[in-house]
């Protein structure tokens, strides 16, 4: 099933970072190997990022989402890590945060990064409700891009504090006009969620769950589709068991999730 | 001392929480416009200070500039009518300010050294015109007095200079020795060491209770006079930490009347377990049992699987945050502990608190002083605390429950579990299996030491005193914890880095150590290498020191180069505090001086042994006598809105069930969301199995027929796994006792019905224990608004934990009805046993036949249900348990967002039929064409009682209609009582 890519990706993990392990399965399912860094490891030079053609900064609660979800995590890279992280998004790769990934991506402005100074424009704020949300949402792709190819919809889980998407009304202007908005929350039937709770799990703004960088390198991405990379992973899936047992069809293994994944590999193997 | 302190404040520009926060302040009877929130990191530094310039780059690294400001040294402005400020304690973990401290250590490429640090507080800007009194509940809302600091100031004394820069370092002074202790003494001054602690020869008070009785203290004294000399304050606290009950376990393992010579441990839970295993022979599941930090299970032929569940209640009485935090990464510890080290995949969480809409006038002191917390206060910091410790360390937290009962509210019951899985074998060895041997190093790693929980939650004289550290609850860390179990579980254990492992949990290293000393024979410790907090500590208290997030592990000499450096890439500061020996001795050296040298034989087997003395409980209760009415539709939406029964859904949104990406049924199902009872996640990826998960409880039978109560709690957690189809022959136990006054006969008579149906439920369906734990006196002692004496025991609390292996997670089956025209069936027998049940409960009534069981006739219904859902025929399956059938008809109902019609048999009273809890039955949706088949299987044992379908749930009895209610407000009926958390 794996497909024989010669770049690797390279996951960060440390500090909290809890999402890595099946991050890597993720990717491995769709066709890349990959390995799970600390970031001491890469500070320290025991690992290089140049070898690397994939960065993912996977989910977790990095520092405990102290001083802000993802910022400590973020100080950490910029102090210690950053001329490489600006070679490598000078370079033909691909950088991808999830969840507490994205909030280090926005802390480091690498999303979305309409310049190469990288100020912060975007911000992941504390959920409307005040605490954590963990649920299964409705994603639909907003631009045709490497990241959303072919996807008709994800279904999958977040499952944060914070992640209710904030920026000034030019940034969002721009994001939009840029066609730099991955991903949106949206209801069952695909139609936009208009802020309403609970399909839009957080507050975010224009119902944003993933933006790219503007030159569509770098996705940040709320939900987590790793998580839901099975049929059986999916919230609805006794009802859909059902449904197609009844209809005579047989089971789907994988879930709508891992054509994100196999998007993600595909690239690299032009 | 710090010289240079500096004050940064940061304030959302626009907080997207404020309506949230400031609505449920309101609603908790605040007359509040607005509540705003201030997040202040206090800087204090001795050897540099920071220019202003530096500061504002700090400020920068602490905020976010899209969202937030910050202000250095100058008060934030806002429109507000009083500030307060609620920050920690001194010596309280502050995570926030030790992130900070790390942010700017980074940034700046220094160090932070002694008497330096940085401190988080919050700061609450008040909008509204609250009187003195509000804003002194308002204070005590926001601030927990044992372990926050809180300054108010009203507007115009902010004005200008805002709030004071607080900087509660700990100041301990002179540097502590070990003393000797006489024990030479009449019994009643023996005693009162045993009850209030060793006099301090400095201070001149108790240290507090040691917890020994006088034939305990007989037996130390006795021990030491045969080695010619006086025990040390180490040795005596020490052994007292071994010797607990909480360690111990010593109502268990004592002799009890004449027909459990050797315990009720032994004879109940232990010999149920080993029957169990002897008679399924090869088939037999168990791997580990009682020996480790948890028991284990196969899982499959590389896998297998841990659990363990805890209590936490005395600590979450007090601070119910930091109680349950601790409780679930303290659990987690016990999983990191296993063998060579479990990675945890699922947490587990239950809670037993008071009604949240009653705030019963109970003190700890006279004159109303020292109020126990309301029961709201707990419930909600409780769930609080396990979404911090579950979510920060990556761990999915499916499976729980919540009970209510008004004899929780002065001690809560604060259960946290945590499933755990490793392979079996690597490179040949066997993971399970650990062996510190003699010349191994003993490394501590993980947190510092400081006096946290000395001498557990009891209210030590010092915690008045304003400099002194917070002893009696602690706050946990999970990201320093989290950085350790990474590096142990991902790297350490499969690097084979070191021989044996367990965590520190109760008794801190006196515990740990003494306990991993029996692998090797002995051990030799020098606490003087011990981190500390702060320094001051005397030796005795950083033996016994309960600090969290504290591993021990036995390292190889020729490895320990290797470790260390791993330990130092990941940081995570580890420590080589001694040696393990062969001496048969448990040697403790400080500043150069031997303070505590004991046999392990003593340490651990001399103990004095008990026989206990129990006297029947003859409880006669008539049965309920009230008419029945001739509609339930009231009765319906009544009982759907009991606590013990609605949704509780704030509480599965807010705990992450989805990360490491196993979730398969999760804690809410179908459309409707309505709370399952058993979960099932996948823990390997790739296996087609998984982790089945059920839990069962029923305090409220246990004053009526603790025996039975017992075997219900068995078969609820047994029937929940059947259900989602577990078979039952892959299915584990786990026992927790919670008790009150277990020094009464009474009470010792009810534990030890319960222990016996505990044999008797296990052995019959063979289903081992593989893990349990007990905590025996859950008693409140205090006094009422009047100064009366007043007594709060929790009613005798049993819960079961099961644990089963799923096949093929591909044919499980959820709860929720699926589509019209699908045939409803209850399977099993429905007896007039209203005992104890929800029903009653709701009529306030108090009595009748507790559910019985027929265990061999459940045996084969539940096998044949596994049959029914492999062979696929089983659309929807849930067990009916508190509230009845009608509960669980109106749930599966709920949960599909589909109508029922149906009709119940004659021959019972309706309500008696709709809401008798008796046991072993479940509620099943079949589609019409797996009718036959369906029926083929159970028989008579499954009675149809109608179909699924439309919009509205129908209940008749012939032609009588009984209820007729649109799904939707049922649906409403079921979240409402929790709606507003």
């Amino acid at each position: 099933m794996a497909r024989a890519y010669n770049a690797r990706a390279l996951i960060m993990s440390g500090y909290g970072i809890n999402s890595e392990m099946e991050t890597a399965e993720a990717l491995m399912r769709a066709g890349m190997a990959s390995d799970i860094v600390h970031i001491n490891d890469l500070i320290a030079g025991e690992k290089t990022l140049s070898d690397y053609r994939l960065m993912v900064f996977p989910g977790g609660f990095s520092y405990g989402d102290d001083t802000g979800a993802g910022n400590a995590y973020a100080n950490r890279v910029r102090n210690n890590l950053w001329s490489d992280v600006k070679e490598f998004l000078a370079g033909d790769n691909l950088v991808l945060g999830i969840c507490n990934g994205f909030q280090i991506l926005a802390n480091l402005g690498l999303v979305p990064a309409f310049d190469r100074d990288y100020p912060r424009e975007i911000a992941l704020m504390p959920n409307r409700k005040g605490v954590l949300e963990c649920r299964f949402v409705t994603l639909k792709p907003a631009a045709d891009n490497l990241w959303t190819k072919g996807i008709s919809h994800l279904y999958c889980p977040v499952s944060h504090g914070e992640g209710n998407f904030s920026c000034s009304e030019e940034t969002l202007k721009r994001i939009e006009r840029e066609n730099m908005v991955a991903f949106r929350y949206c209801r069952d039937d695909l139609s936009p969620a208009g802020g309403e709770y609970p399909y839009n799990p957080n507050g975010a703004l224009a119902d944003i769950a993933g933006v790219t960088s503007a030159d569509g390198k770098v996705l940040g991405l709320m939900p987590h589709p790793e998580r839901a990379m099975e049929f059986v992973n999916l919230y609805d899936w006794p009802i859909q068991k059902e449904r197609l047992k009844r209809e005579g069809k047989p089971l789907p293994t994988e879930s709508m999730n891992m054509r994100f994944f196999r998007n993600v590999v595909d690239y690299f193997g032009r | 001392m710090a010289s240079y302190v500096h004050r940064i404040e940061v304030q959302y520009s626009r907080d997207p929480r404020l309506p949230t926060r400031t609505e449920r302040f309101r609603s908790l009877g605040f007359p509040l416009r607005e509540l705003h929130l201030v997040d202040v990191y206090t800087i204090a530094t001795a050897r540099r200070d920071f220019s202003p310039e530096e500061l504002s780059q700090i400020g920068a690294q602490l905020s976010n500039p899209v969202v937030q400001r910050y202000s250095v040294d100058r008060p934030t402005e806002a429109g507000f009518d009083c500030a307060i400020e609620v920050g920690f304690l001194p010596g309280v973990t502050d995570n926030a300010g030790t992130t900070a401290k790390q942010t700017i250590e980074d940034y700046f490429g220094f160090r932070f050294g002694e008497g330096e640090a940085v401190f988080s507080s919050q700061l609450y800007l008040v909008c509204g015109d609250l009187t003195p009194e509000s804003l002194e509940r308002l204070t005590a809302a926001l601030a927990n007095p044992l372990v926050n600091r809180v300054h108010v100031r009203s507007r115009e004394e902010y004005a200008g200079k805002g709030m004071d820069a607080v900087t509660p370092f700990v100041h301990l002074h002179d540097l502590q020795a070990a003393g000797t202790v006489d024990l030479d003494l009449p019994d009643a001054e023996l005693a009162r060491i045993g009850k209030e602690g060793i006099l301090d020869p400095g201070t001149g008070e108790r240290r507090g209770p040691l917890a020994l009785d006088l034939a305990q203290l007989h037996a130390i004294r006795d021990y030491f006079r045969k080695l010619g000399r006086k025990p040390t304050d180490v040795e005596l606290e020490s052994l007292a930490q071994t010797w607990s009950e909480h360690c111990k376990h010593t109502i268990f393992a004592s002799a009890m009347d004449d027909d459990v010579p050797r315990g009720l441990y032994k004879t109940c839970i232990q010999a149920a377990t080993n029957t169990v295993r002897k008679e399924k022979g090869d088939d037999d599941i168990c791997v580990s049992v009682f020996t480790d930090n948890s028991g284990a299970i196969v899982f499959d032929d590389e896998h297998l699987v841990t659990c363990k569940v805890e209590t936490h209640n005395s600590p979450s009485a007090l601070d119910p945050f930091g109680g349950a935090l601790t409780g679930i990464v303290g659990v987690n510890r016990d999983t990191i502990g296993f063998g060579l080290g479990a990675k945890p995949c699922i947490n587990i969480y239950g809670y037993c608190v008071g009604d949240p809409d009653t705030e019963p006038a109970l003190f700890r002191g006279k004159n109303r002083e020292n109020p126990i917390l309301p029961p709201r206060r707990i419930f909600e910091g409780v769930v609080r605390g396990v979404d911090v410790g579950g979510n920060c360390s990556g761990i999915p937290t499916p499976q729980g429950w919540c009970c209510f009962h008004d004899r929780y509210v002065g001690k809560p019951l604060v259960f946290a579990g945590t499933v755990g899985v490793m392979p079996r074998t690597r490179n040949g060895k066997p993971l399970h299996e650990k062996q510190a041997l003699p010349g191994d190093l003993i490394v501590m790693v993980g947190g510092r030491v400081g006096k946290d929980g000395i001498h557990g939650a009891t209210f030590s004289s010092e915690a008045l005193d304003p400099a002194s550290p917070v002893t009696a609850v602690q706050i946990g860390d999970p990201i320093t914890q989290k950085k350790f179990s990474d590096v142990i579980v991902k790297e350490a254990r499969d690097l084979d880095l070191y021989r044996s492992i367990t965590d520190n949990g109760a008794g801190g290293l006196s515990c740990s150590v003494a306990e991993m000393a029996k692998e090797s024979g002995g051990c030799h410790v020098l606490l003087d290498r011990v981190p500390l907090k702060y320094p001051g500590m005397a030796p005795w208290e950083i033996w016994i020191s309960e600090s969290q997030e504290r591993m021990t592990l036995a390292v190889p000499e020729e490895k320990i180069e290797a470790f260390m450096n791993l330990m130092k890439r990941r940081e995570v500061e580890a420590t080589v505090i001694g040696e393990f020996t062969d001496t048969g001795r448990c040697v403790v050296e400080y500043g150069g001086e031997t303070v505590m040298d004991v046999g392990l034989d003593f340490l651990h087997d001399g103990l004095p042994k008990k026989h206990l003395r129990t006297k029947p409980v003859e409880a006669t209760y008539p049965e309920p006598d009230v008419p029945c009415p001739d509609r339930l539709d009231d009765l319906l939406l009544a009982m759907l809105k009991r606590k013990n029964i609605c949704s509780k859904e704030f509480i599965s949104t807010r705990y992450d069930h989805t990360v490491q990406g196993g979730h398969v049924l999760g804690p809410v199902q179908g459309a409707g969301r309505v709370q399952a009872p058993a979960t099932l996640t996948k823990v390997v990826p790739g296996s087609m199995k998984g982790v089945g998960l059920s839990q069962g409880l029923f305090p409220s039978y246990s004053e009526l027929d603790p025996y039975r109560m017992a075997l219900a709690a068995i078969d609820a957690a047994i029937r929940g796994l059947v259900a989602i189809g577990v078979p039952l022959d892959t299915i584990a136990l786990l026992d927790n006792f919670c008790w009150c006054s277990s020094d009464e006969p009474a009470r010792l008579w009810q534990l030890k019905r319960a222990a016996f149906g505990c044999y008797d439920g296990a052995v019959e369906f063979a289903t081992p224990y593989i893990s349990g734990k007990d905590s025996m006196f859950n008693d409140f002692s205090g006094f009422d608004a009047d100064s009366n004496p007043v007594k709060v025991s929790v009613p005798p609390t049993l819960l079961i934990t099961s644990i089963g292996v799923h096949p093929d997670v591909t044919t499980a089956v959820s709860m929720d009805a699926k589509f019209d025209g699908d045939l409803v069936y209850v399977v099993g027998e429905t007896g007039e046993e209203l005992g104890g049940s929800e029903y009653l409960a709701h009529l306030g009534i108090e009595g009748g036949a507790v559910p019985s069981l027929d265990i061999e006739t459940a045996k084969v219904r539940y096998e044949k249900m596994t049959d029914a859902i492999t062979k696929g025929i089983v659309a929807s399956a849930f067990p009916a348990t508190h509230g009845g059938l009608l509960a669980a008809l109106a749930k599966v109902a709920i949960a599909g967002r589909a109508g029922m019609d149906l009709t119940i048999p004659g021959g019972m009273r309706p309500d008696t039929y709709l809401f008798s809890e008796s046991l072993g039955r479940f509620v099943v949706t079949v589609a019409p064409g797996d009718r036959k088949a369906f029926e083929e299987i159970f028989g008579g044992d499954a009675h149809l009682l109608g179909s699924v379908g439309g919009e509205t749930f129908r209940v008749s009895a012939g032609e009588r209609t009984l209820i007729e209610q649109p799904i939707k407000a049922m649906e409403t009926a079921y979240k409402a009582p929790f709606g507003g958390y």
